[in-house]
């Protein structure tokens, strides 16, 4: 029996000498072939849908530098994702998709790189003021190339409006005077609902009415959720869902799909990106629904929200910063490139000039609305500046858990109550964090 | 196995040790000494790499937090340092983890005897000598078992929305004013008739796998003295079978503490289930959502060892009961 084992051994060991022998051959002709030639490759995360296929027209004309999409489940595991590769000082990819909310985040984790230098400075007039500096964080640093934006839209049944006889609300009162009318017409029809599971949506309309969540002031950061504007905009919502009138369910669950479907749930107050989510989930609504501005707090002077939006981003690992912003300056800005973003992800680019240019027809679902383009252009143009902290995610699962035990309490002092409680969450991470706070 | 393999070298090394050997010999008895270690080679190296490093690891981490200077931007304004035990003080004095824990104890107390009543009466059942279709029932009380949690909860999920359920729109039908099962009272029974629809066919074979092993003899023995067959179940399967039911009852705890995936699936689809619904949620939402593992890793500790205590109490107090006649 020893001497059996003995042989065993002897194998064992032989084929752990193959083994590593294997590992150093290929290890060596690995690094031969990449000194030989100078081809670039580089590897981007992105969740947007057919991002492959606009990147493809870049690999065809750039050999040198090719690029390979590695599809990603979301904004928020694939932030993840970076965030543990970058932690684990390996894995991560050159470029990464990157929504404006997360980069505060990522620049305080050391994940993104400051591209200043790499020639992406010279590209602030092409976006809009606020955008830039949602990338920049107002500093001169570079952090990202804007990609998209999401302007806040509101979508309805123009058929059951007509049906009803409601005009199309322009400002938030008269938005709870449609909900109250609907309601009452039907009690199983809802102008809208407040849904505690999408904080970019709350995000969004607290911008709309002056919010910014963070600031910087000097050396310190400011948080700011529990100030005037978001507790108009959480009061006017508890109000309504205390009422009855507007739905107090979460967005995008089966349930809110089977609404928009079926006539229950008449309006949305969406982003431009709407249309997407609207085919997608009511594809058979299609020619009755119509888009309009988001209404306003106040008519005389206009002002909008983002709910959405995302950069690229190059990653602190990556070897090739320089080609990885040649290829993310050409994605973004490109009139060949945006225009191929529009028809294959349907994006609303956020390059100024080259999306005036690519956005000429009204997208499928809304083809009953030739000027749909020209709604979120006027939408484009008021969104308000907003400056995002370094720990959105905890203000955003503070949003998640608080907002959505108000909701179910329906009381509008359960949403004042819960836009205390989210500042208190905030701050108090920030302060543990060791963050230089007010 | 492993341990035989020890103690017959320490036995044998014993033995040896008081007569005086020559060199060669010597040389003999400490290689065969190595033998039983290179066997257990690939065993422990599995081990260290994939479960004791790991552990060593998560208990380095909770003992590290990482500290911001200013405004926290660009590299170099994190750094790691040694926290004591600042992570474990954050997570017990954390009324959302005091929560999460109160939850799953009400939980367990609603899941865990229903689950092991129904497997039991299931295994009972199919094991009566009259049950026909047995092989039939069988499979399908299991098949749930081998549906991943995500899945079943996603499916359940649908069961549950009123708006697309075809339950709610049969009581909407015959005028019926059902409460939603996602409702913050009804949402753990939500989850837990989830659980017990996955776990009652895995429980169910155990015990019944323990049944057949139970010899004929015993039971022609009890109906010659006229036991009924109810009898015979109450009298002499249940005690017999007890090692397996408290084995069950054992893992369904561990199962019971580490809920996860059915209200991690339902979270999205109702205002009831908090971000920190369960422990191990909790966990979750720290290391993933607020990306500080250091405080997740200090809660994950915590699970571990209340998981320890509790398996090893519960077996502490059933042992001699349940394994007192197999000694």
């Amino acid at each position: 029996m020893r001497a059996r084992l003995r042989i065993g051994a002897i194998a064992t060991a032989a084929a752990a000498a193959l083994i590593m022998t294997g590992c150093t051959a290929t290890a060596d002709s690995g690094s031969g072939s990449g000194s030989s030639d100078e081809k670039v490759e580089l590897t981007y995360w992105a969740w947007a849908p057919n991002l492959d296929k606009v990147v493809d027209i870049w690999n065809k004309a750039n050999p040198n530098i090719q690029v390979t999409v590695a599809k990603q489940d979301g904004g928020d595991p694939a932030i993840t994702k970076l965030l543990t590769a970058i932690k684990a000082g390996s894995g991560a990819p050159d470029l990464i998709q990157a929504e404006y909310q997360k980069i505060p985040t990522l620049v305080s984790a050391d994940a993104i790189a400051d591209i200043a230098g790499d020639g992406a400075k010279d590209l602030s007039s092409t976006f809009p003021d606020g955008v830039w500096n949602s990338v920049t964080l107002g500093s001169d640093a570079v952090y990202a190339i804007p990609q998209d934006t999401g302007p806040m839209m509101f979508f309805y049944r123009d058929d059951i409006f007509q049906q009803l006889g409601v005009s199309v609300p322009t400002t938030w009162d008269e938005y709870a005077d449609a909900a109250r009318k609907i309601h009452t017409a039907d009690p199983t029809k809802f102008l809208g609902t407040f849904s505690a599971n999408d904080a970019g949506w709350f995000t969004g309309l607290s911008q709309q009415a002056g919010a910014s969540w963070w600031s910087i002031d000097g050396d310190a950061w400011g948080v700011d959720i529990d100030a005037e504007p978001t507790q108009k905009v959480a009061e006017y919502w508890g109000g309504l869902v205390e009422e009855g009138v507007i739905d107090n369910k979460p967005m995008y669950t089966p349930e809110w799909n089977a609404g928009l479907n079926d006539g229950s749930q008449v309006g949305w107050t969406g982003a431009v990106w709407g249309p997407g989510v609207l085919s997608g989930n009511a594809a058979d609504t299609a020619g009755k629904w119509k888009a309009a501005p988001l209404p306003n707090w106040d008519a005389s002077s206009p002002s909008n929200g983002n709910w959405g939006g995302s950069s690229t981003a190059v990653t602190t690992q990556s070897k090739h910063a320089a080609a990885a912003v040649e290829f993310a300056t050409w994605l973004n800005t490109d009139p060949a490139a945006v225009q191929a973003l529009v028809t294959e992800t349907g994006i609303y680019p956020a390059a100024t000039d080259a999306a005036a240019s690519a956005l000429t027809e009204a997208p499928a679902f809304f083809s009953n609305q030739p000027d749909f383009y020209d709604v979120a252009a006027e939408a484009a143009q008021s969104v308000g500046d907003f400056t995002y902290g370094p720990n959105v995610n905890v203000a955003f699962s503070a949003y998640n858990d608080e907002f959505a035990k108000a909701a179910e309490s329906k009381q509008a002092s359960a949403f004042l109550e819960a836009v205390t409680a989210m500042q208190k969450i905030t701050l108090d991470d920030m302060k543990a964090s060791g963050f230089t706070v007010k | 196995m492993t341990a035989t393999v020890e103690r017959s070298v320490k036995q044998r090394r014993a033995s040896q040790r008081p007569a005086a050997l020559s060199p060669a010999k010597r040389k003999a008895a400490r290689k065969r000494a190595v033998v039983p270690y290179m066997m257990l080679l690939p065993g422990i190296v599995l081990f260290v790499v994939f479960m004791a490093a790991p552990i060593v690891y998560t208990l380095y981490l909770s003992f590290q937090k990482t500290v911001v200077k200013g405004l926290g931007l660009g590299s170099g304004a994190r750094s790691q340092v040694f926290a004591g035990l600042d992570n474990y003080i954050a997570s017990l004095t954390d009324p959302a983890f005091a929560a999460s824990v109160g939850r799953v104890l009400l939980y367990g107390l609603i899941l865990i005897p229903t689950m092991l009543v129904l497997a039991l009466l299931f295994a009972l059942l199919l094991d009566s000598r009259r049950t026909r279709a047995r092989g039939f029932s069988r499979v399908s009380i299991f098949l749930p078992y081998a549906v991943p949690a995500v899945i079943s909860s996603l499916l359940w999920g649908f069961l549950y929305l009123p708006g697309v359920s075809p339950f709610y729109w049969i009581f909407d039908q015959l005028g019926w004013d059902v409460p939603s099962m996602l409702s913050p009272g009804l949402v753990m029974f939500a989850i837990a008739n989830i659980a017990l629809w996955g776990g009652v066919g895995f429980n169910m074979i155990v015990m019944y796998t323990s049944l057949k092993a139970v010899p004929s003899e015993i039971y022609e023995a009890a109906t010659i003295d006229g036991a009924s067959e109810v009898q015979i179940a109450l009298r002499i399967k249940i005690p017999i079978i007890a090692p397996a039911l408290v084995m069950t009852a054992l893992f369904s705890m561990i199962a019971t503490l580490q809920v996860f995936a059915e209200p991690m699936t339902l979270r999205p689809l109702t205002n009831s289930l908090s971000t920190t619904w369960s422990p191990l949620m909790f966990v979750y939402r720290d290391a993933f959502i607020r990306d500080d593992v250091y405080t997740a890793s200090a809660t994950s500790i915590l699970i571990a060892l209340a998981t320890f205590a509790i398996s090893f109490f519960f077996l502490r107090v059933v042992q001699r009961r349940a394994f007192g006649q197999e000694d």
